[in-house]
């Protein structure tokens, strides 16, 4: 692996650490598996890009696209908890359905943004090597959602929602009104996966129909490696685990595109992606195995 | 590799060395691209080999004085954008982006490096951004366009088929191929005086539905340049045949995988021009100097079975002029 596919596998690691940190916000803090982000990712894209190039300011339009995104993941759980349908298909509807959304808002499957002016063109333009630019940059941004985030998560309100996924009776006891909570929480946290579509449209120079391929499987990849690797106890290392697996699940990708020297071709990339992240998620287990049994032996 | 590539190999390896023009491939400094692409199908891994083949004929063979480098984004748009980064470390001599999403991950990511790129398989390198004019674009980036040519291929179904009154489009509303070629297909239509119907799978699990959904309304099928239809060709094809419905597609690949007809520029014809452009550049023209071409020839295909199996005569002039698979 070359400095500059590391420094991308970062860079695109911290960007996918926002849609990760949705996912977190949805399956683990809400316990509320939602699709919708293979959806809502694009969303962003589209939004964006059709914004910045009728002429918008790209700031606009990357928050417009995150409104969108909101917009998209309230539909999910309103569908859910207003019609009592069962989470994953409320979410699997509104993914099904954006992909045409997607397509009206675009009007063409793929727009460029080549040329155009992104909230990254200042970056761009400056004197230093563009590869630790953008990473720079997406770590200011990455970190400073995490903030946001973690800020959120610890107030009042933050914790309301975080009792809501955790037993809902129990919040319902406690006065907390668990619905609201659920059509906040996921329109939260699709509006960070399409803010992360948005800033991928503006990094990589394109927004295209299908870019929301593989968004849910690497937000949760990333979730699952995280906890795997750090076991967070505490939502601020929950937050961070998330991101930092993210990273990794990009540097495993990366890796796989420079395996062939192990006679791998181009097209088992996704099956070595997949055995390197299982391998990731199993390790810690395998080592508290070997530990136990070492105490154990220890005991007798 | 099979043996009869492996005997033709020999054979042209044995001719060089015969020959008395010693400009043979040992003569040329070592050289190195790298070649990406977005999906796997026929239609694209047919522009990649032609591309190679053409390079060995210029001589730059692979393993010998020329070092390829190959990656596929599976459909992946993340990946697209990790397989750029990579090749930028790489610094090859040229970066060849086959496929729309590939070769736009790969200029953004270039960026002002100077790298050359040449892109093939892309239907509209205006619309994607990626050249800003196809003559004299004076900038790193060219290569070959294959918009197909609608206009020839709607004139072919009204000689072979005469009696042809209404044509099924089925594409895929999320291909910008496709998308970007309906206007003219429309266009192309009405003058023919056919009347289009169109069905629009958006995943290979629609596309029986899309097919049963024409089958009674249409005469002809009519296939446009379309990513994931042209990966389902098979399955589209043995069920047109089932229906009786004559299939026409918009390039050779299809053909050789069950459609009826085509009328277009080959694919290994697009690989082949895309092969002389990335020579040029490696035997040191400027990309900047390199205009943006489509592939040299058109040429008419025609699948035998297909053929028998509807019953349908050839014209005699066609006959000549036709590749049959």
């Amino acid at each position: 692996m070359n400095l500059i596919q590391f420094m991308g596998a970062v860079e695109l690691g911290l960007l996918y650490g926002l849609v990760a940190m949705g996912v977190l916000l949805s399956f683990r803090i809400l316990d509320f598996p939602d699709l919708t982000v293979d959806g809502s990712f694009p969303l962003g894209a589209a939004v964006c890009a059709i914004l910045i190039v009728s002429g918008v300011n790209p700031w606009i339009a990357t928050f417009a696209a995150s409104l969108a995104g909101m917009v998209a993941g309230f539909t999910t759980a309103w569908i859910s908890v207003r019609w009592n349908i069962l989470h994953l298909l409320a979410s699997i509807l509104t993914m099904t359905a954006l992909y045409s959304i997607n397509l009206r808002i675009m009007g063409r499957p793929n727009i460029a943004l080549l040329g155009e002016s992104t909230i990254f063109s200042p970056i761009e333009e400056l004197p230093w090597p563009h590869l630790y630019t953008m990473s720079a940059a997406m770590f200011v941004v990455t970190v400073f959602v995490l903030i946001l985030l973690y800020r959120f998560l610890s107030s009042e309100k933050g914790l309301a929602m975080r009792a809501t996924g955790a037993n809902m009776r129990m919040a319902k006891a406690q006065g907390i009104a668990v619905n609201r909570q659920i059509l906040f929480g996921l329109a939260l946290s699709n509006g960070l996966v399409a803010l992360a579509g948005a800033l991928f449209a503006q990094s990589q120079g394109f927004a295209d129909v299908s870019m929301g391929v593989g968004t849910i499987i690497a937000g949760l990849a990333a979730v699952i490696v995280g906890e795997a690797f750090f076991n967070p106890k505490v939502i601020f290392a929950a937050l961070i685990a998330c991101v930092v697996g993210s990273i990794f699940y990009r540097l495993v990708t990366a890796m796989a595109l420079n395996a062939s020297f192990l006679g791998l071709q181009a097209s088992d990339l996704q099956l070595v992606s997949a055995v390197l992240v299982g391998f990731a998620m199993v390790t810690p287990k395998l080592r508290a195995k070997i530990l136990d049994f070492k105490a154990s032996r220890g005991g007798q | 590799m099979s043996n009869a590539n492996l005997l033709k190999n020999t054979l042209q390896t044995l001719l060089l060395t015969l020959s008395l023009n010693f400009k043979c491939s040992a003569e040329l400094p070592p050289r190195s691209i790298a070649i990406t692409q977005f999906v796997d199908h026929v239609a694209v891994d047919t522009v990649r080999e032609a591309l190679l083949e053409e390079l060995a004929q210029e001589g730059y063979e692979e393993g010998k004085n020329l070092t390829v480098d190959f990656e596929n984004a599976q459909g992946n748009a993340a990946t697209a954008g990790q397989i750029a980064r990579k090749f930028i470390g790489l610094k090859p001599d040229v970066i060849v982006a086959i496929t729309t999403p590939s070769a736009q991950a790969i200029v953004k990511a270039v960026g002002k490096d100077d790298i050359p790129i040449v892109f093939s398989a892309v239907t509209d390198p205006l619309e994607a951004g990626l050249v800003s004019s196809l003559k004299d674009h004076k900038g790193k980036v060219t290569g070959v366009m294959d918009a197909p040519p609608i206009k020839e291929q709607f004139k072919f179904i009204k000689t072979l088929l005469p009696a042809t009154k209404t044509v099924g489009v089925l594409y895929n509303p999320g291909d910008s191929g496709s998308v970007s070629s309906l206007e003219i297909i429309r266009e192309q239509a009405k003058q023919q005086g056919f009347t289009i119907v169109e069905a629009t799978p958006v995943k290979s699990s629609d596309i029986q539905a899309a097919v049963l959904q024409l089958v009674g309304k249409v005469d002809v099928l009519y296939i446009p340049l379309d990513n994931m239809l042209v990966s389902a060709m098979k399955t589209l094809s043995t069920t047109a045949l089932k229906h009786h419905l004559p299939l026409f597609a918009a390039d050779s690949g299809s053909v050789e995988a069950g459609a009826l007809a085509c009328v277009g520029y080959s694919y290994r014809q697009a690989g082949i021009k895309t092969g002389e452009m990335v020579a040029e550049i490696l035997k040191g023209k400027d990309p900047a100097e390199i205009d943006v071409a489509s592939p040299a020839t058109i040429d008419i295909f025609i699948n035998k079975y297909a053929l028998e199996k509807l019953k349908i005569t050839l014209p005699e002039a066609v006959r000549r002029q036709a590749q049959f698979y």
